[in-house]
């Protein structure tokens, strides 16, 4: 077990910079998910991290040891991290013993411990018995587990997954992630972890790495990122966070000040210290937004209504700003239709904070 | 740096050096000594040997007659080839498989051998034209010792590496090409010669120049036709040099092999400037387009085929098996006449045959099994590796083998002809210099599916090996060697088919007591004992199809396209 530390990382392939200058410390025995849409550079992070890639610049250390920098790199094979592979690369010519006694063959432990161990963490994934199987006579699940297995045994100082359930099918994913959780607190393992789907994050991780262009944009608690994105990239990202271009009128007072958006005038949460300015912008969920036929609010025009079972989905744009769709969720009986006009309250808001501004 | 960053480049700068020393003994050492040899003889720059050359006229006779039979034979391979192709592909046709394995054998069979099977059905002594009464009178000059008799013989040995090509380009036609110009009112006819054809061009010219190559570098058809009708091209013009004046007229010689890779050279070019004159790129992938119809056609057009493969492949095996039974020359075939005598005679009684039989066994296993075990590293720095370097290597390993055959025995012999200078060891006269050959020459058919087999295998296979702290040798022996075994292994069984019955390099250099079975199949058969020829013939053609059997076992394992002969 060990922590981990990227300080101001570069990766650069010919003029193309895949990881810029990205400082993350991952404590000793915690969750990291690395968050991001495809191409941002996540999984070159992650490569970096394991070794199969080389710095450019900056620096990475598990533990106290500088493992990638200017000196040079250790090999992947000496950096005793274990990795989830999405497509579990398990080796077809071995059976699911062999493949997780692989790493203690290498380290030419004693046959019977060895043995022992892999039974230990065959129990461990609940595959008592499969020992002898051949990797193609399993199922998406089962090959999950050898892939856990074979890192777990070796027990590693670091283990990264790399969007390990993008290839299984919704039902698995749920109980995947519930295995994986409950693998993390029983090994007490620091662990980072790949993946595009936020939910998937957000149940799994202690804090969320979010990507973008190869740039860290936030690294928060999955809470602190739903309600206090640190820019514009991060707040439309995380469940389809609704920007709106808004005027800061008064400075903070108790975290909150006072915005003008669309011509009305409301509260919205902010950063200690914010002071009154121009051209900022204001992050809402659907589920600061309300319907309020009496009350005040935006006036405007439903443009799309789509049904989701349950509640619908409403698209939404007033008229002081018709280019910004606003959307929100009113649940059954539906009322609104294409073409109602509706007046629409915001009930709360984020202001985010001015570019450049340190979290 | 720390100690633990430093051990970790070790195991792969190893690798790499031992690759690079092996690509450059085997492909580039070889190449820059026969450069060497025609630009500055002797160590001084001189144009001495290629005025030498261009003043002989014997040079130009057997260059013409080269680029003859070249054409000619290309020519016939490729309108075969593609026809065959074509037909197979497109229509309906039945027993596809075993079409394609028939037609595609004559490739796996020695030209020499193929030309003697000719020989054995067309000749006056012919114990098939004698079966059935048909022989001309002895004496009668055999009509395949001709010019035509060579390009014949030529396209049926080039016609199915014409065809794999062109076949491979029509898989991957995509339906929606075909379907629309359907759509747009042209029948299949018109389909096939405005848009399949005119999309298929640079199939056609790859196959064609690859054809052109094998025909202007084939010594065994020209060898067994063409010299008892004095009719030489550059490869038997070199030999006969060779035979003639040994290695003081190894200047010459190297002259006429370059000329013969200029030549070849010239092929490739060609098709190359040809491919690029319009754009054939097809962008889409889909599945391939419905077979054509043949209807009340089909029948006459499979008749027509095996018309074809009982022409090409049957019926000179039967011949070769045939003269294989016969006690002597001129004596007609009856049960009371048939006898095994021939058999028993090159494989236990003839001394130079026996010792040929067990040179080209041992010969050929030391090939393949060197070239799978270098074809795995290689492989992995050409298909894995970072270095851009390596895969410019790749190239030169190409060339030993895209160069004719003789080209690389002349640049052989001059490597070897005085000893290694500091060690003192003599490879000149021994098998040893045969073996180096194989080597260099046979290595890239080892390496391609190899490589391919390395496209096939998901990377993180190795990876998770890595990350498990194993290190390069480790994982060479307990990963990466046996996932592509299949690959490599088929690799090295193409090797020993190829080099068990080979002839253009051991002609020329072989001495006595490193004679292989393609040398004593040659003197036998110049010595007029053709009987003991077919005999060896019949035995080594068994051998390869006993061997094309086993590695069919592989076949789920492979890469598609690895083993030539199956659909």
């Amino acid at each position: 077990m060990a922590r981990l530390t990227l300080d101001h990382v570069t990766k650069s392939f010919a003029d193309f910079d895949a990881v810029k200058d990205v400082s993350i410390d991952v404590g000793d025995g915690e969750f990291l998910a690395v968050l991001g849409p495809s191409g941002c550079g996540k999984t070159t992070l992650l490569r970096l991290v394991a070794g199969f890639e080389k710095v450019t610049s900056g620096e990475i250390r598990i533990g106290s040891e500088v493992v990638s920098g200017k000196g040079g790199s250790v090999a992947p094979e000496k950096r005793r991290v274990g990795i989830v592979f999405q497509n579990y690369a398990l080796w077809p010519h071995m059976t699911v013993a062999e493949n997780i006694g692989y790493s203690l063959k290498v380290a030419k432990l004693d046959k019977a411990v060895a043995r022992q161990k892999v039974a230990d963490a065959l129990a461990l994934v609940n595959l008592q018995g499969l020992g002898d199987r051949r990797p193609a006579n399993l199922s998406g699940g089962q090959r999950q587990r050898v892939a856990l297995a074979r890192c777990l045994v070796a027990a590693p100082s670091l283990v990264l997954f790399d969007e390990p359930l993008a290839n299984l099918d919704v039902h698995l994913r749920a109980s995947m992630e519930d295995e994986f959780a409950a693998f993390h607190k029983r090994t007490g393992t620091t662990i980072v972890y790949i993946t595009h789907d936020q939910a998937e994050a957000m149940a799994l991780a202690d804090r969320i790495a979010v990507m973008d262009h190869g740039r860290l944009a936030q690294l928060a608690t999955p809470r602190e990122l739903y309600h206090e994105p640190a820019n514009e990239m991060v707040a439309s990202f995380i469940s389809q966070g609704i920007l709106l271009p808004a005027d800061v009128l008064s400075a903070e007072v108790a975290g909150h000040c006072k915005v003008r958006v669309l011509g009305t005038e409301l509260l919205v949460r902010c950063r200690p210290g914010e002071r009154p300015r121009a051209g900022a912008r204001i992050c809402c969920r659907s589920a600061d937004l309300d319907v309020s036929p009496d009350g005040p609010g935006l006036d405007g025009l439903v443009k799309r209504v789509i049904y989701q079972g349950g509640a619908a989905r409403i698209e939404f744009t007033s008229s002081a700003g018709p280019d910004l769709t606003l959307h929100f969720e009113q649940p059954d009986p539906v009322m609104l239709e294409v073409g109602a006009q509706a007046r629409l309250c915001i009930k709360s808001g984020w202001l985010i904070p001015a570019a450049g501004v340190a979290s | 740096m720390s100690t633990r960053i430093r051990e970790s480049l070790g195991q792969e700068m190893v690798l790499t050096a031992a690759v690079a020393v092996v690509i450059v003994l085997l492909s580039l050492l070889p190449m820059l000594r026969l450069i060497k040899e025609i630009v500055a003889p002797g160590g001084t720059f001189s144009g001495m040997a290629i005025e030498a050359g261009l003043r002989s006229p014997a040079t130009w006779i057997a260059t013409w007659h080269t680029l003859v039979v070249g054409v000619g034979g290309t020519l016939l391979a490729v309108l075969s080839g593609t026809l065959v192709a074509v037909l197979v592909t497109l229509t309906d046709i039945r027993g596809r498989s075993a079409l394609v394995l028939c037609y595609v054998m004559p490739l796996m069979i020695a030209p020499q051998v193929t030309a003697l099977a000719w020989l054995q059905l067309f000749g006056p002594a012919s114990p098939f034209l004698k079966l059935i009464g048909a022989a001309p009178p002895l004496g009668t000059k055999n009509p395949l010792y001709s010019t035509s008799g060579i390009i014949l013989l030529l396209g049926v040995q080039y016609g199915p590496l014409v065809f794999l090509l062109v076949r491979a380009g029509l898989r991957k036609l995509p339906r929606e090409l075909v379907e629309a110009a359907r759509a747009g009112g042209a029948g299949w006819f018109t389909v096939l010669v405005t848009i399949v054809l005119p999309l298929m061009t640079p199939s056609i010219m790859a196959a064609a120049a690859l054809a052109f190559v094998s025909c202007v570098g084939n010594f065994g058809i020209p060898a067994f036709l063409g010299i008892p009708a004095n009719y030489l091209v550059l490869p038997t013009l070199i030999y006969q040099r060779l035979a003639g004046g040994g290695p003081a007229v190894l200047g010459e010689a190297a002259f006429l092999s370059v000329l013969i890779g200029v030549i070849a050279m010239a092929g490739i070019l060609a098709q190359e400037v040809m491919s690029r004159r319009r754009d054939y790129r097809i962008s889409s992938t889909s599945l391939p387009a419905e077979p054509y119809e043949l209807g009340r056609w089909r029948p006459a057009v499979q008749a027509g085929m095996w018309l074809l493969i009982v022409v090409v492949l049957l019926l000179p095996l039967f011949g070769l098996v045939l003269a294989s039974l016969v006690p002597g020359y001129g004596i007609a075939l009856t049960a009371k006449t048939a006898t095994l005598d021939n058999y028993r005679f090159v494989l236990f009684e003839h001394d130079a045959a026996s010792r040929a039989f067990f040179n080209s066994f041992w010969l050929s296993i030391a090939a393949a099994f060197f070239a799978v075990l270098v074809a795995v590293p290689i492989g992995y720095l050409i298909a894995w590796g970072k270095q851009r370097w390596v895969r410019l290597l790749n190239l030169s390993v190409e060339l030993p083998y895209a160069l004719p055959g003789v080209v690389l025995a002349i640049a052989s012999l001059l490597l070897f002809l005085r000893p290694i200078p500091l060690t003192g060891i003599q490879l000149y006269n021994t098998v040893w210099i045969i073996l180096y050959a194989y080597l260099a020459r046979f290595l890239v058919l080892a390496l391609r599916p190899t490589i391919s087999g390395y496209h096939q295998i998901d990377r993180a296979l190795e990876e998770a090996a890595q990350v498990a702290g194993a290190g390069l040798f480790m994982r060479m022996r307990t990963i990466i060697f046996p996932l592509v075994a299949p690959a490599a292994i088929a690799g090295g069984l193409l090797i020993f088919m190829t080099a068990l019955s080979e002839l253009t390099v051991s002609a020329l250099l072989w001495s006595s007591g490193s004679e292989t079975i393609g040398v004593v199949m040659f003197s036998f058969e110049q010595g007029g004992d053709s009987n003991y020829a077919a005999a060896m013939s019949v035995i080594t053609v068994a051998v390869t199809f006993v061997l094309m059997l086993v590695t069919n076992m592989l076949a789920a394992h492979l890469p598609s396209g690895v083993l030539p002969w199956r659909d």
